[in-house]
């Protein structure tokens, strides 16, 4: 293990791409470095080049140019074979004529390694994924779940240095998904091994990576952890495609101390609190659970967005509100239940300012 | 009328339970069977003649089964339908492999070649069968069963193509990521394939191989220009006998192959069938 504050790269991706005949760029000069015993997200709308860049690491593609270390070794000419990678694949791939015992036995058989070895081995990760016991059934008597931590204790079995999960949770309904989300964070602090895993769920991500990042288009547009890449997004897609947040073109018109002057169509001139390139700011937007709803615009320097009340989804814990305000734009506010002006006071056609701090705005780059 | 009107109203898919539908139906049924019937009824008949009923008798089993040429040409299918049928499924499944796996140029043209032997004319491929034996010398009079190798190479031309199409199909079904798996779990490219692929393949290739076994067994046209006096084959026997005069020992001697096609049918069925069924709670 490395001491130093910033830990060694585990992984190591050095302005790779990968061209698809046809000239599709699905992977476009991304570099990156995940360090050992991180939980690395890899986020993006389908399409964004995701799971090429999970399936170069795996070396299932060849990338078109750039290099991969893993560990520091040079991965080019590397078989997926001999990677010190592991995949837990999207369709989890459980070899259904083989019995779990098996399936998580296979990678060691094919190692060679010792008989007496294999079978401690096995019930162990068996054990890790909560299946002990079941070793002597088919796939085809297991649930979806079930057959997905036979794909995850198959992977663990061989101890790599870093774990793949492609899409692991996509095929999983809504309650059991949240229950492996918080088994896969457990599992990934006992094992400590890397974590690389692709999602299109922002909230997937959100809760379990401790560091993400955005891809679109094959770029990747931000790297941070999940606290900041909510809060000071870099740009309007990650803004966007993190979270709920209202939208606005904007104009910069001049930094004047610390804040930035902007010429927002929608809200008139405002004034943002901002360090940073003006001439980059394009957007202005705010989260929807930092704004307030009331009746009078408030006195204490606060920005205003005077409207009516078009619409009030009730969502259970929270509710949310569109405000239509003037020349067509609309805000989306998100109300805690019981804890603020309750929604059922609120009627369409109510006449309201929503209102939120300075420093909530964010300022966004395109 | 009353007595024949259902209690229930006929649903609209309900077509076993209409009079017209029935009927079509057992006449199709006497079509086809009613021959096969009549056979291996006749090969019980006391009489010479396969014309009227005489009483129950097993001596034409007695006599085909002391008849020593006919035990020699039906010892001759068996052994020339097991090795077209295993070297065809090799051949096939490798086929079958390269054209699912691999792109390459001339796949298309490669593609039709493999089904031509599936639509050519068997008369032709006999003929031409015959001039490729006879051109390229290939030695005659060979000891037992060295003798059926020219018989076995022309069955196997016409038997793999079928292999290699049943094993494709099969393939298309194939999830490439449980490969994939494999090679990531460190196995290599050979292993990959004997514990992941062929697995798979498993079901194509023994429909193909009974296929294969099926289409070897009761070949005549293509065997009959391929064949000599030394190699004759079971249909190629049943022929010559017939040409003398259709007796019950015929009758005997076909009943026992129709009952070992149906046997074999029956097994590959029913064991495609529990493979079916245990692939069904997999998903893919």
């Amino acid at each position: 293990m490395n001491d130093s504050a910033a830990p060694k790269p585990i992984v190591s991706i050095q302005n790779m791409s990968k061209r698809f005949a046809g000239a599709v760029t699905a992977v476009d000069q991304v570099s990156l470095d995940i360090g050992a015993g991180e939980f690395f997200a890899l986020l993006g709308p389908s399409g964004c080049g995701k799971t090429t860049l999970l399936r170069m690491i795996a070396g299932f593609e060849t990338p078109t140019e750039g290099a991969l270390l893993i560990d520091g070794q040079d991965m080019s000419q590397v078989p997926p074979n001999r990677r010190p990678v592991n995949m837990v694949f999207q369709s989890y791939a459980v070899f259904p004529h083989m019995s779990v015992f098996d399936n998580v036995a296979y990678g060691l058989k094919v190692a060679r390694t010792k008989g007496s070895e294999i079978r401690p081995r096995v019930e162990e990760a068996l054990e890790l994924v909560k299946l002990g016991g079941y070793g002597a059934r088919k796939p085809d008597q297991l649930s979806g779940g079930q057959r997905q931590r036979v794909a995850l204790a198959r992977a663990l079995v061989k101890r790599p240095k870093v774990l793949l999960l492609d899409e692991p949770l996509s095929a999983l309904d809504a309650k059991l998904r949240e229950a492996m989300q918080m088994e896969l964070v457990r599992l990934q602090h006992s094992v400590g091994i890397t974590f690389i895993i692709v999602t299109h769920d922002q909230s997937e991500a959100l809760s379990m990576a401790n560091r993400i990042a955005v891809m679109e288009g094959g770029k990747v547009r931000q790297v941070a952890p999940p606290s900041e890449l909510y809060e000071r997004p870099s740009s309007r897609f990650v803004a966007d495609f993190i979270g709920k947040i209202n939208l606005f073109e904007a104009k910069p018109l001049g930094q004047s101390g610390a804040a930035l002057e902007l010429e927002v169509p929608a809200l008139g001139r405002i004034a943002v609190p901002f360090s940073g390139d003006p001439a980059k700011v394009a957007w202005v937007a705010v989260r929807p659970e930092k704004l307030r709803l009331l009746r009078q615009p408030p006195e204490d320097g606060s920005l205003v967005f005077p409207g009516t009340v078009a619409e009030v989804a009730y969502y259970g814990e929270t509710s949310h509100v569109l405000v239509s305000g003037p020349n067509g734009h609309g805000m989306t506010v998100n109300l805690h239940n019981g804890t603020q002006e309750t929604p059922s006071t609120l009627a369409p056609g109510d006449s309201l300012c929503c209102s939120w701090a300075p420093e909530d705005t964010l300022l966004l780059a395109d | 009328m009353a007595f024949f009107r259902p209690r229930v109203p006929i649903g609209a898919l309900e077509y076993s339970r209409r009079w017209s539908l029935r009927l079509i139906f057992l006449v199709t049924l006497v079509f086809l069977y009613a021959p096969i019937v009549t056979l291996i009824a006749f090969s019980f008949n006391d009489s010479r003649r396969n014309i009227v009923w005489k009483g129950f008798t097993l001596k034409y089993y007695e006599r085909a089964l002391q008849n020593d040429e006919l035990l020699l040409a039906f010892a001759n299918s068996l052994t020339i339908a097991f090795f077209s049928t295993l070297i065809s499924v090799i051949l096939g499944a490798m086929v079958a492999l390269l054209l699912w796996r691999f792109r390459f140029p001339l796949k298309a043209p490669l593609e039709g070649a493999m089904a031509l032997p599936i639509v050519i004319p068997e008369i032709c491929m006999g003929v031409a069968m015959l001039a490729f034996f006879a051109r390229v010398g290939w030695p005659a009079g060979l000891p037992w069963p060295l003798n059926l190798s020219s018989i076995t190479i022309a069955h196997i031309s016409f038997s793999f193509p079928f292999v290699a199409m049943i094993v494709r199909a099969r393939l298309v079904s194939f999830n490439r990521e449980l490969e994939e798996a494999a090679k990531d779990l460190g196995a290599s490219e050979w292993e990959a394939l004997r514990d992941v692929i062929i697995p798979h393949m498993r079901p194509g290739l023994i429909a193909g191989a009974l296929l294969a076994f099926t289409l070897s067994l009761d070949d005549f046209v293509i065997t009959f220009f391929t064949s000599g006096p030394e190699t004759v084959t079971f249909p190629i026997k049943v022929y010559s006998m017939v040409r003398f005069s259709v007796t019950p020992e015929v009758n005997a001697a076909s009943t026992v192959l129709i009952v070992i096609t149906v046997c074999l049918t029956a097994l590959a069925m029913w064991y495609q069938n529990r493979l079916a069924a245990k692939e069904k709670g997999t998903g893919k």
